[in-house]
This record gives structure tokens, sequence and C-alpha cells, in this order.
């Protein structure tokens, strides 16, 4: 069992979760994800490391409730435990493996997209802890969804927000933001770190390429086992089939096939609705039909 | 009684069956097991033993099965296998211990499987288990994997007095026992996991959720926390695809994504979390055991379930009582048939598999006839979900984040046949990751090798003995 030792609500419906596990904390590096189960019928979620404490031994998780399992995982508090945990899972981010020059020569751009923005938070505070301080864009539907700018800005050298409506900094989507940054405001950028929902970061990588600078995502395709078993995580990456949970998450983001991955991330779609439905309003509706045949 | 004829054993009937995922076989009672029992003709030189990967003593047991005494029974397997429900189960036994049963050159074989069946669990549910070891030796050793081998390995290495400890990659231990073979061959709650207990109870310790190579290296574990040796029974989990175009619509799985949700996340009970991909017809691609095992389980989940396969029936490498028991429950089997596209909707889902039909050529180098398609006889079937069971290969990590160890161009661990040692002294290795996919009971008998390997080095290394 993996315990929970504190809790945080970052914004409606966005939870942070530091959890005890002590090997996993100390073997972890930017980058890389984990995968949790909550209890004995609970299915397993992977989700990016957006913190590591080796001294305390726990890995800090950031999620949404978009569902069912989400929606149970909020009920858990401080003193309750995740069945499972296992981590550090997929390749650690290349930023690791690089040395000091390599790093100096980079300007280093992050653009996080939503909760996105946790799993970009690491990455920003190992560079800053390697004294190479990078920038980042933060874009966010609105201001009340906004996460994670203070944390962000104590690590980074810039943090630039924008909102799709305009209620808080940049009004606009990260890619204007992108846009304004270099053509408006002198910023060179020689690498981007985009992390966010699949579609934001198909588009802020077509727009980085327009300025030849080279882009790496951060891929979140459906998985199960996470350690390279099933393939249900298998992304097309230039000409060949990968498994994102071993050969990423992180690929270039010039050579990914999107459409076909944002495709194979609704897979699920309807089955994850009807299981919400099913806790809103009870079983109201014959799931053998739609769960079957009407899956798609 | 006929002594050419085997006592039958009980089943579910097919129609019942292939709507639920309970077990099959209902195996044996006593009274049946006593009188197949008396078949045996306890050969001088049993041929049956020979033939067991573990050389258990068939004769030995199956008397005291005939004499009623199925607790003497029980203690002569457990000598030489530590899963004797499992293997009683899943074992190929009509090319093991079965087939070559003398009393199968002019009949039926003793049912050696269903008798080792019988008495692992009537010992279960009578609570008895054996458990006896030699005395604490304090040397510390690690198993990687708690599959077949893992579990043999460190059964074998506790009953030697060793301090094991079994380091799993996923949430629960067992291997392909829990997530690749289903519930209706080997039930998971009953038999898998208390054969898991047996090992435990022999002191044996667990750690799931570690990923040797992520969580932990062996290094570390040798310079850190006093490792000795260490046994690797990782298997080949990882999955092969043809590579033919649209292998990545929605709804093309390989097996072992398929039988992992099924098997290991019961994604065929509504109460469990894990959501499973099923539509009106499923195509699984293979012939192997895996193969039956996913036609089988998309039969059950309501499917209508065909086996493409490229080879005769003749050559379906899945164990006779398998392919039998999937004709009877109505899975369709294409044979002599081989995907060449899998065709796709507008909306990137799967509407059938485009495939050619095929003929057998001259026998290859391994003796098997080769075969070739017929051009121009392409055909489609009309599906909304295919399964991909083409075999699988051991996963890299823990070769390529372990110094000194040696792999062949399969991607297998190099060992010593005879010892199990790798070519890094110190770790041994067994099972799939040396042999790639292969058995139960061959996973098992490589697990006993190398335990035995490892404890001649420890002793010769640690105890001067």
């Amino acid at each position: 069992m993996y315990k929970i030792v504190s809790k945080k609500i970052l914004a409606e419906g966005i939870y942070w979760m530091d959890i005890e596990a002590k090997r996993a904390a100390k073997a972890a590096q930017p980058g890389q994800f984990l995968i949790v189960r909550l209890d004995a019928k609970g299915e397993r979620i992977p989700l990016t490391v957006c913190d590591i404490d080796r001294e305390k031994g726990t890995l800090a998780i950031v999620y949404q409730v978009l569902g069912d399992s989400t929606r149970r995982m909020a009920a858990l508090e401080v003193g309750d435990s995740f069945h499972d945990v296992v981590c550090p899972l997929g390749r650690p981010s290349e930023l690791v493996d690089m040395s000091d020059e390599e790093l100096s020569k980079l300007n280093i751009l992050f653009i996080a997209g939503g909760v996105g923005t946790a799993p970009v938070y690491p990455q920003v505070k190992y560079l800053k802890e390697r004294g190479f301080p990078a920038d980042v864009i933060i874009g966010t539907k609105t201001k009340s969804t906004l996460i994670m700018e203070e944390e962000m800005k104590e690590v980074a050298k810039e943090v630039f927000v924008c909102t799709d409506d305009g209620t808080y900094g940049f009004h606009g989507m990260v890619t204007a933001m992108f846009d304004d940054l270099v053509k408006n405001r002198g910023k060179k950028y020689d690498l981007v770190v985009a992390i966010g929902p699949m579609i934001m970061m198909k588009f802020a990588a077509k727009e980085t390429a327009k300025h030849n600078i080279k882009t790496i995502v951060s891929l979140n395709p459906i998985m199960v086992d996470g350690t390279g078993m099933c393939g249900a995580c298998r992304v097309t990456v230039g000409d060949e089939v990968k498994f994102a949970c071993v050969d990423g998450p992180e690929f270039d983001a010039s050579l990914i096939n999107f459409d076909e991955a944002m495709r194979r991330q609704a897979m699920y779609k309807s089955q994850e609705g009807q299981k919400m439905l099913r806790y809103e309003e009870g079983n109201t509706f014959k799931s053998s039909e739609c769960a079957q045949g009407g899956a798609k | 009684m006929d002594k050419k004829g085997r006592v039958p054993v009980r089943e579910q009937a097919p129609e019942v069956r292939a709507k639920n995922f309970e077990e099959v076989c209902y195996g044996y009672n006593r009274e049946e097991a006593m009188l197949e029992a008396t078949r045996c003709l306890n050969c001088k030189k049993p041929r049956c033993v020979s033939a067991c990967p573990v050389s258990i003593n068939i004769p030995e047991f199956i008397m005291h099965v005939k004499e009623g005494d199925v607790e003497a029974a029980g203690r002569t397997i457990a000598r030489d296998s530590a899963l004797p429900a499992v293997c009683g189960r899943v074992c190929p036994q009509e090319t093991q211990c079965e087939g070559s049963c003398i009393l199968g050159l002019r009949g039926e074989p003793v049912s050696i499987g269903k008798l080792e069946r019988f008495v692992a669990d009537t010992n279960r549910q009578q609570g008895i288990s054996f458990d006896e070891k030699e005395p604490a030796n304090g040397i510390k050793v690690g198993v990687v994997g708690s599959g077949p081998a893992g579990l043999t390995a460190a059964g074998d290495l506790a009953k030697k007095g060793y301090d094991v400890t079994i380091f799993e990659a996923l949430h629960e231990p067992g291997g392909v026992l829990v997530y690749g073979i289903p519930e209706f061959r080997l039930p998971k709650e009953e038999v898998v996991k208390s054969e898991v207990e047996g090992v435990k109870k022999l002191g044996v310790k667990l750690e799931t959720n570690v990923i040797i190579g992520r969580t932990v290296t062996l290094e570390e574990l040798i310079e850190e926390e006093g490792f000795k040796a260490f046994f690797i029974g990782s298997g080949a989990g990882l999955p092969k695809f043809m590579g033919i175009p649209g292998e990545n619509a929605n709804g093309v799985a390989s097996a072992n994504e398929f039988l992992t949700r099924n098997n290991l996340m019961k994604a065929y009970n509504p109460e469990s979390d894990t959501p499973v991909m099923i539509g009106k017809c499923c195509v699984t691609v293979g012939g192997g055991n895996v193969a039956m095992d996913a036609a089988r389980t998309a039969l059950r989940l309501g499917s209508e379930s065909h086996i493409v396969y490229r080879r005769s029936k003749e050559e379906l490498p899945a164990r006779a009582e398998e392919v039998h028991h999937a004709i009877e429950e109505g899975v369709k089997f294409d044979l002599l048939t081989n995907p060449v596209e899998i065709l796709v909707d507008e909306k990137g889902w799967v509407r059938g598999i485009r495939c050619i039909r095929m003929e057998l050529g001259e026998p290859d180098a391994s003796g098997r006839r080769r075969p070739q398609e017929i051009p121009g006889s392409e055909f489609d079937i009309e599906c909304d979900t295919v399964i991909m069971a083409l075999g699988t290969s051991p996963n890299p990590l823990i070769s390529s984040t372990t110094k000194g160890l040696e792999i062949n161009k399969h991607k297998c661990l190099i060992v010593n046949e005879e010892t199990g040692e790798t070519t890094r002294s110190g770790i041994f290795a067994g099972g799939d990751a040396v042999t790639g996919a292969a058995t139960v009971i061959l996973a098992m008998g490589a697990g006993k090798t190398a335990a035995a390997g490892m404890d001649r080095y420890l002793k010769e290394k640690y105890l001067n003995k």
C-alpha cells in the first residue's frame, strides 16, 4: 500500500497528492511517469511524475477529475492509501542526459497546457537546480483553471500565462502566446518542450515548426501495464510503431502522427462516459448494447 | 474395467460454458481418480517420468492415489513441483508425460495431468501444504519475475534455506498465470493465488510493483542491499505485430493487451473499472495457446469469434484439448489463411480484415511445411475487433541495464544449460527469458535447474561446501 501524505486542491477538480513510494522516489527522473491503482477493482491509471522528494521518499501526482476513477481518487484523503504505485516508467527527459555544456547553449521554452502544467514543473525545476532556468508558457481556459503559477515562477526564468478567454494574462491560446514572444518580445528558443492535451501539443508543434525549433512532446495514450508488454499505447513515430510506455513518453513532435494518436486516445470514450453516467444517473440505459457493438 | 480407455472427466457443457468464465473442466472426484489410478502399470523404467520436464515420480504418486492416500501423493509431487494444480491443468501432457505413457501405444495413456490436478486440488481444499525446509543459512538471493519459472526457483531456494525475495513488475504475482491464461482454464482465486501462497509459506518475500531496470537495478540490489545471487525469470512479454496496413486502427489489440484486460484486470466483470473492447465479430490471428485463449475469451464476451491461421489444423501449435474445446464452443477456424491488411472505416475503426489463402509447400529447416500464398486468392472477413496473437519476445530492459548479461539475436538471455548461469557470474536465468515463448512446465523445469545451479554456486562461494 502507498500512503497519501499530502493533498492540495490546485483549482476546481484539479488535485495534487504526494504519495509515499520509497524505492520509486529514489529512482524517478523528470519526464518519467507512474501508474496508480486505487483499490482491488481499480484500473491502472498512468500519470506523469510531477515532483520528486528523495529524502521523504514521496512522489507527487496531479490529476483532474475527468472520469469515474479520478472522481474516486479525489475522494481519498491524507492517510488513505493507493493499492498500487509502480514507478518510474518510460524514459527520463533527454535533458537529464545532456551535459552542462550542451544545456548552457540552449534557450529552452516549456509550453504547458492546462493540467499539463504539473508535469512540466519537475523538468523546469530540474533545469533550475542544474543552473539553467528555462522560460515557461502556461496556457489555460480561464483564470479559475490556472494552476501552479507561483510554484512555476520560483523555478523558471520567466513565466508567461495566457487564457483562452482573456480573464488573466495574455488573451489567447499558447500558440498565439508563443508567436507574440518570438515576434514581438524578441525571444529566441532552440528547444521547446510541450506538454498538455494532445490537440494542444499538435498545434504548438505546428507553430514551433514554422520557426524551425526542435520540439519535444510528452504523449499520453491509453495504457494498461506501462511496461511494454501489451502495445495499447502504440504510436507511429516517423515510419516506426513505438510503444509510448517504454520508448517514450517523450518524442520529437515532428515525427508524431497526432491524428492517429488522438483517434486511438478516444477509443474507450463511450465506455468511459457510460461509467460516469451510471454514477450520476444510475443504470438508466441498456448497457449490453452500448458497451459492446455501440462502443464506437 | 477396460484398461484401454481412461476414466472420462466431467466438463461444463459447451453451450453453457461459452457464455461464462467458470472453469471448463471439473476434474476427477475421489472415486474417478482412484479408478483411473488403477490403470497405471507402475513401470520399472517409467517413460512418463523422463518425459516430465521436472521429473515428478509419477508411478509413485499414482500408487498413493490408488491406495486413497492423497496426502502422500501430494508429498511425492511436492518433491519436484511447486505448482501441481497449475501444471495438472495447463501442461501439454499429450507431448510430455502422457505422450510417453506405455498405455498410449495401444489405447489411451493414463490421465496423469488430471490425477496430478486431483491431488493438488484435494490437498488444497483440506488445507494440507508441503513446506518442509532446511534451516536458514542467512544468504540473501533475489528472483526477478513471479511467473512459473520465478515461483519454482524461489520455492526451491527457500527449501534450501535461502532468504528469498521475488521482485514483480505488475501489481499481482503469477506472471502469465494471472495475466495470460484465462479464468476458464486456470481459476485465479482458488488455484493461482493459493499456489503463490504456498511459495510464500516457505518464507519467500514478494515485492510487487518493482520493475528491475527502472525502479531498482540488479547492481543496486547487489551492492546496496546485500543480494548474493539472482534468478531472472522475466519471461517473454513483448508482443509482436505483423506490420501490415491498418494495424494501428481502433479495435486492433495484441493478445497480451486483450488477455491482460480480461484476466488481470477482470474487464469481463462489470464491477471492474477496466474496460475491454469487443465488437460483434472478432478475428484472432495466430494458432498457439494464446490465440485459443483470446478467441475463447472473445466468444465469452458475446462476440462471434474466428481464428485465422496460416497453416493447417495439424500444425496448430496449441494444445489439442484447447483446440477441441474451442471448436466445441463455436470458435470458427479459417485455416491456411493469412491477413494482408486490416480494413478501416472513415472514423479509423476496424471494419474487416483482408486475407489471402495459403498452401503448404516444401518442409523448411525446422521440418514444418512452409506456407505460401496462393496468388489472387484474397478475400475479406467482416469484423470489428482484431487480436494479434503472433507470439512474444523477451523485454530487453533487464539485459540492457545489467552489466555483463549477454543476449542472442532473439533477445534471449544466454545461459549455461546445465547450471542456468548467465554470462555473468552469480546471475542465473530460465524460462521464456532464455528460450522465448514456451510452456509453463518448461519454465518450471528451467527454474528448478537454475535453483540447483545457484545452490551449488552459493555453497561453494559462501558456505565452503
